[in-house]
């Protein structure tokens, strides 16, 4: 008989006892590796008194949430958490370890994986679970977790396996995995956990912290209207939150605009920004490199509008309009003003 | 006032990378996929920013600046650059061992080069690699070097009595962090590198690796060991050698580094094919454009 194999455990991020949406994505995903896998979902929670989230993870169809409480754990610093992660790992063995590609999870996934020898896939947008042959070494394995990620920029697509001893670690980037709706029905068991942390944990002082919630949440808009480098100035740009005003919208903008300084790093949809899935996707004056599209592609419809005809943009669009955006944005308030 | 001594020794790791951000026309195979062969080396951007963070502090609280590469002999190069800009001393580690090293493979290679080094007080890195963008090898480097690691830098606030105080970039926002020395910082773009210095540049453009050395004799008649050796001290003397190290010279356990100590493996890779999808063309008229409206809002997409 086959050894059994271990479960596919998710890091729930939190922030002020709110869980990240990336969070609950990696949930949802991790149900339906854990279900080809016929093991379960379990949740991996440290903070300080954030009790409250364990019911959202049971919705969202978390089997087991480890709730891993100690005030040394609030606010996020990597070492005590690391060495909270790692420790759960060794005793318990999951097969699958799924981190966000946020800031603190790609500081804390590298950590563990070092300490525990293990490989770490970085910023996957699609998992799988399959067979691999690994012909070099003349070894095959079954049921593993197939890593998929853009690499060289965005130019690639990567599969990888990792084909050491579990777990199979990755972080997987905001907004690409679905969220499914919660079951407020649904139970599962809590395990409390008391971290073996020491001195050597809290060396490193949070002084000061600074932060707000983004005022802008583009990965939940459904209509999304964005400007890149034709748009042509920062005033231009007002063109482009007037459209997304009409249309009950949010603005985004490619990297080319963010980085001519006209809008907010906050904004920027693709691979060094956020990937979005909305309703309606209206890119203008984008060019559409793969570094753009790979942060939009999933939208249900595109249009793109660029004077560009050759523009690569237009290969991702479902509706193509070839003009100066300075006449067609406004063409388009106007049509939808008359129509709704 | 006493004149101020040398009091921090500061390893920047830095990688030479293929310019995946600028791809040209000409870097295109007719299929549409990548030709990385046609790219450019550069130095990886964010590690220009690692090594502007170093010269800093040099310049306002005195350090010895070393920068350290781990890559193909052709490497040398970025650290000839680093040499240019201020960096005061430069090491390769190169070695057909290594290839095939994944992040953690990297990171452990990294760590035994540091650990060559002697007494760090920090080590930085940039956040992240252009070609790979997994950001995983300054953790993982900190993690085998069992320092503390303080991730995506803006900017040093101060550096005294064994204490580093940084700014750093959070969700949403940002922190001043306190650590002990030594540690280890990756650095984001929030800095402008300086460039590279004139004078610097005659000097260190005669920097050389010992392969640098050996190639350069190549093809004459007397290559023997001894020459070799003497061009070797020579530039050393004059402070323009750049050492050069392999798997072996940093105690590298061979089953640690480059393919054998690679986790990872690769399954497949696809290039990125941008394909024509049928998009329906949208006259730019009042017309046109009120059928497209008309259609979006029937379909509830809009409104």
């Amino acid at each position: 008989m086959a050894e059994k194999i271990g479960n596919v455990w998710i890091f729930i991020e939190q922030e002020a006892g709110k869980i990240a949406d990336v969070s609950l994505e990696l949930v949802c995903k991790g149900r339906e590796l854990a279900g080809k896998l016929g093991v379960k979902v379990e949740a991996l929670l440290l903070g300080d008194k954030v009790g409250d989230c364990v019911e959202t993870l049971y919705s969202y169809g978390c089997d087991t949430v480890y709730l891993v409480e100690d005030p040394r754990l609030e606010p996020f610093t990597v070492l005590p958490y690391a060495r909270a992660v790692v420790d759960l790992v060794r005793e318990h063995k999951p097969n699958i370890l799924l981190f966000g590609a946020t800031l603190k999870g790609r500081e804390l996934a590298p950590r563990v994986a070092s300490e525990k020898l293990g490989g770490l896939t970085a910023d996957c947008t699609d998992l799988k679970i399959d067979d691999f042959e690994d012909k070099k070494n003349n070894q095959s394995y079954t049921n593993k977790l197939m890593q998929i990620r853009p690499a060289f920029g965005g130019n690639i697509i990567a599969t990888i396996v990792n084909t050491w001893e579990d777990p199979q670690m990755v972080t997987v980037r905001e907004g690409v995995m679905k969220m499914d709706t919660p079951d407020p029905s649904r139970k599962g068991k809590l395990v409390r956990v008391k971290p073996a942390l020491t001195d050597a944990e809290s060396v490193v002082k949070v002084i000061d912290r600074v932060r707000a919630d983004k005022e802008i949440d583009l990965k939940g808009a459904q209509i999304i209207v964005s400007g890149g480098y034709g748009v042509g100035s920062k005033a231009n740009f007002k063109l482009i939150r007037q459209l997304a005003e009409a249309l009950g919208g949010e603005v985004g903008a490619s990297r080319a605009a963010v980085d001519a300084g006209w809008i907010d790093h906050d904004h920027q949809v693709g691979q060094t920004g956020v990937t979005v899935r909305p309703r309606l996707y209206i890119a203008c004056g984008i060019s559409g490199s793969i570094q753009h599209v790979a942060g939009m592609k999933e939208s249900k419809k595109i249009i793109a509008i660029n004077s560009d005809p050759g523009a690569p943009i237009f290969s991702a669009a479902h509706y193509a309009i070839v003009g100066d955006l300075n006449t067609v944005i406004p063409q388009m308030i106007k049509a939808f003003k008359a129509k709704a | 006032m006493g004149v101020e001594t040398v009091s921090y020794t500061v390893l920047v790791f830095v990688k030479q990378v293929p310019d995946t951000q600028n791809i040209s026309g000409d870097a295109m195979t007719p299929e549409g996929t990548v030709n990385r062969a046609a790219l450019p080396a550069i130095f990886n951007p964010e590690d220009l920013n690692a090594l502007e963070l170093a010269l800093e502090l040099k310049d306002r609280y005195g350090a010895r600046v070393v920068v350290g590469t781990m890559g193909m002999p052709a490497a040398a190069e970025v650290l000839r650059q680093a040499l240019y800009r201020g960096a005061d001393e430069a090491v390769l580690v190169t070695d057909r061992a290594l290839a095939g090293a994944d992040t953690l493979a990297t990171s452990y290679t990294l760590s035994c080069c540091a650990k060559k080094l002697g007494k760090l007080d920090l080590i930085l890195c940039g956040r992240q690699a252009i070609d790979g963008d997994t950001a995983q090898v300054g953790p993982q480097l900190a993690e085998k070097l069992n320092i503390p690691q303080l991730c995506y830098v803006e900017e040093v606030k101060s550096l005294a009595k064994g204490k580093i105080t940084v700014r750093r970039a959070i969700e949403g926002g940002h922190e001043i962090l306190e650590s002990p020395l030594p540690a280890l910082l990756t650095v984001i773009d929030a800095n402008e590198p300086r460039p590279m210095n004139a004078k610097r540049l005659m000097k260190f453009k005669r920097a050389k690796t010992a392969s640098e050395i050996a190639k350069a004799y190549a093809g004459s008649n007397y290559t023997d060991a001894e020459v070799l050796a003497e061009q070797q001290s020579k530039l050393e003397k004059a402070g323009l050698l750049i050492r050069e190290y392999s798997a072996a010279d940093i105690g590298a356990d061979p089953g640690r580094i480059g393919f054998p100590g690679s986790p990872t493996k690769v399954k497949s890779v696809m290039s990125v094919v941008l394909t024509a999808s049928e998009a329906k063309s949208i006259p730019a008229t009042d017309e046109g454009i009120g059928l497209l409206i008309h259609a979006l809002i029937s379909d509830h997409t809009l409104g």
